[in-house]
């Protein structure tokens, strides 16, 4: 799939949607596209930041190409001229019914994924469920992560062992506490807590000293994550040393009236 | 080995030393080391030949060959010029096989093959096993050995390659191959001339086309590909060396061959025999004088089935997980690193040579269909299918696209063992469907096979008979891919394992009134909103038993029995009358199930009773019998 910058450059295309036609970059990603032109289609796995995957499976829809025609997931779909799209017909309603009641089984602690299925009309499930379970194996904390460039995390086992975690199931030294799994996770089984001093990850067995805000005294970003910026962003360290709250109250100032 | 060739000629020069210094009435023994004949003790068996004939004096050549495919009798001797075919050979056998058979040119009938009825066959050709069979991939399997390149050249190997490089322009080549009608052994059945014309068309910036042969082969049961990786590489090579003119000439194609792990001895052969072709000149820069350059790479794979399919062995190439990723981008454009890919089978590439060296007419003229218009219009060629299950042959079987099942599983496998009642057959590997009794006289090609709700698969083939449980058997495939799924989209790895779980509680007598249903709506969404072919096939040994064997299923909803006697829950063993309180079952039962004393009847206890059957496996006295 193409990248944001990538999808700028390449031509315009026209594709119909339910008999609509309307416009998109060649190769960007049909979801992205359908949903800036309004349609709503579901889905747990898809961030514009990171690169498609495909996993939860609730963006089907139908495209026709030529003459034919075929089911797909819609966020690694690339846009492409004349293509005709189809939401929500029979066979798409009927399967996405049963992902949803395969979801409910699989993360019944979810309440990302009962709030969904019951949107779409899915409170029970015929399948038997995984008591306790919250994650959804979508991989988006391994994909934002990787896009961090820390890529502290990443799958373990196949089937439905499959799951996401560090090397070896201890604290990864590599990570820096960012907490970007916990942003993206469309569950939010990934939990940041910051507290006594620590930032703790419990579901990737991390615990790191905060860094004291210089102005306030409060504990707000593990020290790793903010040289990490500093290096990234090409900035001096000392201007991280405030926390956002501090930072906003210093800028402001600045901009006061005499 | 000496040199190098620089020219088609100096090829064609060599083979001709090679067969001038032959003499077809010289006395080879040739003994298979395939890994069926080694499991049985073959290597061991040909270093006591070579001891025996030292010290024998004899004129005689021994030669290690590769797999026969007849692996159920190893190991499989053959003695040259005659042709006499030994099976079942121990070491023991060495002494009497040199006096008389080498020496005397009499042949030992113990040794033989000897049919059910008592006949027995002195030539492997004779063999019925053999006889209804067509062997044109797996013609030299038996004869050749396939650490020696020069046994290959001296059997006319390489002069496919030898004739391309010559008279043919790459685009006629892959025209041929179209026109040839070959589809891809692998299982998927897509013609390989419209995979190879995509991959040559592809615009490539740098020049770089890989060529990629997939070994993966994990299908349980399954062992063709391990066969001809083993007993015949050269022929493999010679294949892929020629797809890499057609498809990559000129610019700069490359090879990789991924092979499994698990798959040792393919491994070394196939390195021995690339070794080989790169120190003739077959591999490597400015193939034969001109101007091709080609190598391949061995690629090892872990063993995740999954890792089969093509975008998930791409994957794993490029060092990441084996994981499918999305083909809306063909693999023939933007395959492995990027680059336009083209991916064969095994078998696949081993028919390339075969259908340059005997031309099109003669490959046309084997199958179904027609493919003189479209590649997608029949199945050309022969297929190679591993025979196993309840029939009294079991093997590799090579046969005409369009055999019938009949003569695969009775002409060739001579039926289901005496007693036995032959019930349905697996085709397809895991994914594959089960066939039963009515469909027997279905020919045996890509299309009828997916019409009928089964698919060609690899080409494992498993016979059952009526002690096979269809719902169990469905249980064991849903489990196997349940297993092997690389668990990516939900719908495969959460609903495979949801059958799973339907399927066991069936197996239990849990089942639900309305679970066949559910059964058949979860399958449909597995199939349809899953990304790759792992899960969209993976409901068919589902679909197929719930298709033709609906009234099994029913039996263990609503009756709470299992009418082939296999699931344990719903069994009990029983003991009747004819027990004359042996004290046998008593003594090997480790749940200490049975009661009853010495010369006294004795019964089981079911509750506490595992259902090992053990107790029936000893009892001599017939006494012990299943009830459901």
């Amino acid at each position: 799939m193409l990248s944001h910058e990538e999808s700028q450059v390449r031509s315009v295309v026209e594709f119909k949607v339910q008999g609509r036609t309307c416009r998109g970059t060649q190769g960007e990603s049909l979801l992205s596209a359908l949903r800036h032109h309004g349609f709503e289609v579901p889905s747990l796995c898809f961030h514009e930041a990171v690169s498609p995957y495909g996993a939860c499976r609730l963006c089907l829809v139908e495209v026709k190409k030529g003459r034919r025609s075929k089911l797909t997931t819609s966020c690694n779909y690339p846009v492409q001229e004349g293509l005709e799209v189809q939401l929500d017909t029979d066979e798409v309603v009927r399967h996405r019914r049963i992902v949803l009641q395969l979801l409910l089984a699989a993360a019944p602690a979810a309440k990302a994924v009962r709030d969904l299925a019951a949107l779409h009309g899915v409170e029970e499930t015929p399948f038997v469920p995984r008591p306790g379970e919250d994650c959804i194996q979508c991989g988006m904390c391994v994909r934002i992560c990787e896009l961090v460039g820390v890529n502290a995390l990443g799958f373990a086992g196949r089937g439905v062992r499959k799951h996401v975690t560090t090397p070896y199931e201890k604290a990864n030294l590599a990570c820096v506490g960012c907490g970007a799994c916990a942003d993206v996770c469309p569950t939010g089984c990934v939990k940041v807590v910051d507290a006594d001093e620590f930032r703790t990850i419990e579901r990737w067995h991390l615990r790191v000293p905060l860094t004291a805000c210089a102005a306030c005294g409060r504990g707000f970003a593990p020290e790793v994550h903010l040289t990490r910026m500093a290096g990234q962003a090409k900035m001096e360290i000392a201007r991280l040393a405030t926390c956002p709250k501090c930072r906003g109250r210093a800028y402001a100032a600045d901009f006061r009236l005499p | 080995m000496e040199e190098r060739f620089r020219s088609v000629t100096d090829l064609e020069a060599h083979r001709r030393q090679l067969t001038a210094a032959h003499d077809p009435n010289r006395t080879v023994v040739a003994v298979c080391a395939g890994t069926g004949c080694c499991a049985y003790g073959a290597r061991r068996l040909a270093e006591a030949f070579r001891e025996e004939i030292d010290k024998s004096n004899l004129e005689v050549e021994l030669r290690v060959t590769g797999c026969h495919g007849f692996c159920e009798r190893g190991p499989a001797v053959e003695i040259y010029p005659q042709g006499i075919f030994y099976q079942r050979v121990k070491e023991a056998d060495i002494p009497e096989i040199l006096a008389e058979t080498v020496r005397n040119g009499v042949a030992i009938k113990r040794l033989l093959y000897s049919d059910t009825e008592g006949r027995t066959y002195e030539r492997e050709h004779e063999v019925p096993f053999y006889l209804h069979q067509t062997r044109v991939l797996l013609a030299f399997n038996g004869q050749i050995n396939p650490d020696s390149i020069d046994d290959y050249i001296a059997a006319g190997g390489y002069a496919a390659l030898g004739k391309v490089l010559q008279e043919h322009k790459p685009e006629e080549l892959v025209d041929l191959i179209m026109r040839s009608g070959l589809r891809g052994r692998g299982g998927g059945g897509f013609p390989t001339g419209i995979k190879w014309q995509s991959c040559r068309k592809a615009p490539a910036a740098d020049g770089v086309r890989y060529i990629l042969c997939n070994g993966d082969e994990g299908d349980p049961g399954a062992f063709m590909d391990r066969s001809l990786m083993e007993g015949n590489p050269h022929l493999i090579l010679e294949g892929m060396i020629i797809g890499a003119f057609a498809i990559g000439y000129p610019g700069k194609p490359r090879g990789y061959i991924y092979v499994r792990n698990e798959y040792p001895l393919a491994v070394e052969r196939l390195g021995r025999a690339m070794e080989q072709a790169r120190q003739y000149g077959l591999l490597g820069k400015n193939i034969l004088g001109t101007g091709l350059d080609f190598d391949v790479l061995i690629n090892k794979g872990g063993g995740a089935f999954v890792c089969g399919e093509s975008t998930a062995l791409m994957a794993s190439i490029e060092g990441f997980v084996g994981e499918p990723r999305a083909k809306h981008i063909h693999t023939a454009e933007q395959g492995l690193f990027d680059k336009p890919t083209n991916l064969n089978n095994v078998e696949t590439w081993a028919n390339v040579p075969l259908i340059i060296n005997r031309g099109l007419e003669w490959f046309t003229s084997i199958g179904t269909g027609d493919v003189s218009k479209d590649p997608w219009g029949g199945s050309k060629g022969t297929k190679i299918f591993a025979l196993v299950g309840k029939v009294n042959n079991t093997g590799l079987v090579e046969v005409p696209m369009g055999a019938t099942l009949r003569h695969i599983i009775w002409d060739v496998g001579g039926g289901p063992p005496p007693g036995k009642k032959f019930k349905a057959v697996q085709t397809g590997g895991p994914s594959g469907g089960c066939l039963p009794e009515s469909l027997l006289d279905l020919q045996v090609d890509f299309d009828r096979l997916t019409d009928a709700g089964s698919m060609m698969g690899s080409g494992g083939m498993i016979v059952m008979d009526e002690s096979t449980c269809m719902v169990d058997l469905a249980r064991y495939f849903l489990h196997f891919l349940a297993e092997e799924s690389c668990g990516k989209c939900i719908s495969c790895r959460e609903g495979l394992a949801q059958l799973c779980a339907i399927v066991d509680r069936i197996c239990k007598g849990e089942g639900r009134e309305d679970d066949l249903q559910l059964l058949k709506d979860l399958s449909a969404t597995v199939q349809a909103a899953s990304l790759c072919g792992l899960g969209q096939s993976a409901a068919n040994p589902l679909l197929s038993t719930m298709r033709y064997f609906e009234e099994e299923y029913r039996a263990h909803i609503t009756g709470h029995r299992c009418p082939a006697k296999v699931c344990k829950t719903l069994i009990r063993y029983v003991i009747d009358e004819k027990c004359d309180g042996c004290m046998a079952c008593n003594a090997q039962c480790g749940a200490k199930a049975i009661q009853g004393g010495k010369k006294a009847r004795h019964a089981i206890d079911d509750l506490l009773c595992t259902r090992c059957g053990v107790c029936m496996d000893v009892c001599k006295r017939n006494a012990i019998h299943v009830e459901s």
